[in-house]
């Protein structure tokens, strides 16, 4: 009879938890890391299920390639995930669900989300994420080998050229193999671009990337890979608009000067530390500016998702002051909430030079140049990168001429956006 | 006294019995609905009963993918769905062949097709030959009867059982900056070499490693063919005094031309696929120098912002056409080896 009885209990108990289970919604979210971020979202989101138990998360960690090539695809079969942490912001609006009529309190979101959302849906005003980081483009030294090599780091309002001047001097004098690396990424070059004067659009505010200002850009990436400042090797060694960084070369001490951004912060708080000085420096100038490319990642709801009020919840969670505070504190990202942003965050680093990066960049933000931001908010601005990095590196190469690089990078933009307009 | 029997027990043919008998009675389950289909056909068309379920998996994976990879070709725009994408006939076709000089890529309006098809031809022409010379080579020394034969036939056939991708990978921290083929060159005091800076050491060790990951496979084919040599003629050969040369030239090279034919034309067809391993290795450059007609066909399709999947299905339907005719030919010579 005691058996019979436990029996039934025993059974009573798993229906109940399998009821439970099949009511549990089960969200996806595609997720890349830079960092540590992923686990930082993970600890995030395991209190978020603590709190929620009819809702389970799975992160999804992808390389970030995967987020550039296949999500788009599985975006338009109508199989993408219910949630995507992306950077091709305006290029996948499309696909993005408007949060409105599932978050609680939209003017919250407009109060300190507002210019981002913007990036995200630039033809309407929907809500449909929020920032994870905003970024900045600038460069980084190795200020231990100018130490060594006793040359003074190039002041406020040094240029490029003056850069280049510098970090030969150190390597010639230390035999560091590669002077100046640059993230081989059209991103990175157009914030010098238009420091040296490129406008990126026309009067209609059509794309129109080839100008003098670019030309001057390109014309020193191009010496520079000539005559050793740059290595061949990075932008080089591969083709089209793969994109390579030198963070890993950075951190052996193989490279002076990196230019990268913002993102590489909690890295090299991680992988370099304390082994050299390395330092971020403000963007170096041009003939017109000294700017660099803002940019980030945002955590966007997809509209094909099954589970929409839940996607509500769970974004209006994770976009809590108190939640996002926590993140861009323990990540080390620049935090694209402007009420944090405002009242400052309380970055979880002692390393003196990770306060010194996060300030620099933070720092530059208001002087980024508003050509800077009109190409970040344009949704077709990869076909514009693409185009430079692939071409510039064909003419380096010494498969093209720069001119003729020049007229293959304004074809593919026409041949692209015409395709895209059919 | 109790009767014994004392017929002895064959346990294996015991075991058998008790595998075959669910064995049997499925297949006189089976032989009901199988005779009712024979008697609906004809015993000519019960063939074609069998081949269905390959001919629907071959149809559904192979035939429908074609058919719609030559829709997509003759449409524009990126939409995913072939419903909701604008016919444009022709367009990508004449966007592909639209050149001033079919022998400069440069005038060519979409001059990375015609790279990667350039590209893709120097690769075959290298990686064929001397896949083909180095196969023949190894098969004929491990025909021979040399010590720890069966060891050597494992080591060369070792890198096809590799994923080509970490075949790639392996040789990439090889010829790295910092790799071990540097560090030796440095220490015998040697310069360094940035392997992957020049278009023509990429281009080796393209060719080179595809060779090494893949001359295992036609070796094998090869000493197949070298074995199914009757020895006698050798022996014939010999008493006549004839030279090794005169052998190899005279008996062991006709008698394995079906076999070399084949290899050929598999190694072409492989060839012409070339794309995953040297797109870890090199990235299809520097520049444009080791990207390959696929390599272009995935950039075109996938790594654009803008998925130019009309265009990529018409680069594909050209190659598709030239592994058609390689195809047609691989088939015209296994059949021609088949019949002696």
């Amino acid at each position: 009879m005691k058996t019979s009885l436990k029996l039934m209990a025993a059974s009573s108990l798993f229906a109940l938890a399998a009821g439970s289970a099949a009511a549990q919604t089960e969200l996806r979210m595609m997720w890349y890391n830079d960092g540590i971020e992923g686990e930082v979202m993970q600890s995030i989101l395991d209190r978020f299920e603590e709190a929620h138990p009819d809702i389970s998360v799975t992160l999804d960690v992808v390389p970030y390639q995967a987020v550039l090539e296949s999500l788009p695809i599985q975006l338009a079969a109508g199989n993408g995930p219910d949630i995507a942490r992306v950077t091709d912001l305006g290029g996948l609006s499309e696909h993005y669900l408007d949060l409105r009529p599932y978050i609680e309190d939209p003017e919250y979101w407009e109060t300190n989300f507002g210019p981002f959302l913007d990036w995200l849906d630039p033809d309407g005003d929907a809500i449909n994420g929020f920032m994870t980081q905003l970024t900045v483009t600038g460069p980084y030294v190795n200020r231990t080998l100018f130490e060594q090599a006793g040359v003074d780091l190039p002041g406020e309002g040094a240029t490029w050229e003056d850069w280049a001047a510098a970090v030969n001097e150190v390597a010639d004098a230390l035999d560091i193999p590669i002077p100046m690396a640059w993230d081989r990424s059209g991103h990175r070059v157009a914030g010098p671009a238009i420091s040296q004067g490129a406008a990126m659009f026309d009067e209609e505010g059509n794309p129109a990337l080839v100008d003098e200002g670019l030309q001057r850009m390109a014309q020193l990436l191009y010496d520079w890979h000539q005559d050793g400042t740059m290595s061949l090797e990075l932008w080089g060694s591969v083709s089209g608009s793969s994109y390579l960084g030198a963070n890993e070369d950075f951190a052996n001490a193989n490279v002076v000067m990196y230019m990268s951004g913002s993102w590489q912060i909690p890295q090299f708080a991680d992988t370099i530390g304390d082994a050299f000085d390395w330092w971020a420096v403000p963007a170096p100038c041009g003939a017109a500016a000294c700017t660099g490319m803002p940019g980030g990642a945002a955590l966007a709801a997809i509209a094909d998702t099954e589970h929409p009020e839940e996607v509500g919840i769970l974004m209006d969670y994770l976009a809590q002051e108190e939640v996002l505070a926590e993140f861009y504190g323990r990540t080390l990202f620049i935090p694209g909430h402007l009420g944090l942003a405002e009242g400052g965050i309380e970055f979880d680093a002692d390393d003196p030079r990770a306060v010194h990066a996060l300030e620099t960049f933070a720092a530059a933000v208001p002087g980024i140049s508003p050509v800077a931001f009109q190409l970040q908010g344009y949704p077709n601005n990869r076909v514009m990168f693409n185009a430079l990095i692939s071409r510039l590196n064909e003419a380096i190469v010494g498969e093209l001429t720069l001119e003729e690089a020049y007229a293959r990078m304004e074809e593919d933009i026409a041949n692209q956006l015409a395709e895209s307009n059919r | 006294m109790p009767h014994v029997d004392k017929t002895p027990v064959n346990t294996g043919e015991m075991l058998q019995n008790v595998v075959a008998w669910p064995i049997r009675i499925l297949f006189k389950l089976l032989d009901y609905p199988i005779s009712a289909i024979q008697r609906l056909i004809g015993i000519r068309r019960m063939p074609w009963l069998f081949l269905l379920p390959n001919l629907a998996f071959f149809g559904m994976f192979v035939i429908v993918p074609l058919f719609m990879n030559f829709a997509y070709s003759l449409t524009g725009g990126t939409e995913l769905f072939l419903r909701d994408r604008p016919l444009t006939g022709t367009e990508q076709y004449g966007f592909l062949f639209d050149c001033e000089n079919y022998a400069d890529p440069v005038s060519c309006r979409e001059d990375r097709f015609w790279k990667g098809i350039f590209n893709t031809s120097v690769f075959i022409f290298f990686q064929v030959s001397f896949m083909v010379l180095f196969s023949l080579i190894t098969a004929l020394v491990l025909n021979r009867e040399i010590r720890a034969r069966g060891f050597w036939r494992a080591v060369f056939f070792f890198p096809v059982l590799l994923s080509p991708v970490v075949v790639a990978l392996i040789w990439k921290w090889i010829l790295l900056r910092d790799g071990i083929l540097n560090a030796f060159l440095i220490s015998i005091g040697l310069e360094r070499i940035l392997f992957f800076v020049s278009p023509e050491w990429a281009m080796f060790w393209a060719v080179f490693v595809s060779i090494w990951a893949h001359m295992g496979f036609y070796t094998l084919i090869l000493l197949a063919g070298l074995q199914a040599i009757q020895p006698d003629l050798y022996e014939a050969a010999e008493m006549d005094g004839t030279s090794k040369e005169r052998v190899f030239f005279r008996i062991t090279l006709p008698l394995l031309w079906p076999n070399m034919l084949v290899v050929i034309v598999l190694a072409l067809i492989k060839g012409v696929q070339v794309f995953d391993e040297v797109y870890v290795l090199t990235g299809g450059g520097p520049g444009t120098a080791t990207q390959f007609i696929v390599q272009y066909i995935y950039n075109t399709a996938f790594t654009n912002q803008v998925q130019n999947f009309g265009l990529a299905s018409a680069a594909s339907m050209v190659l598709g056409v030239v592994l058609f005719v390689l195809t047609l030919t691989q088939l015209a010579a296994t059949r021609r080896r088949d019949n002696g």
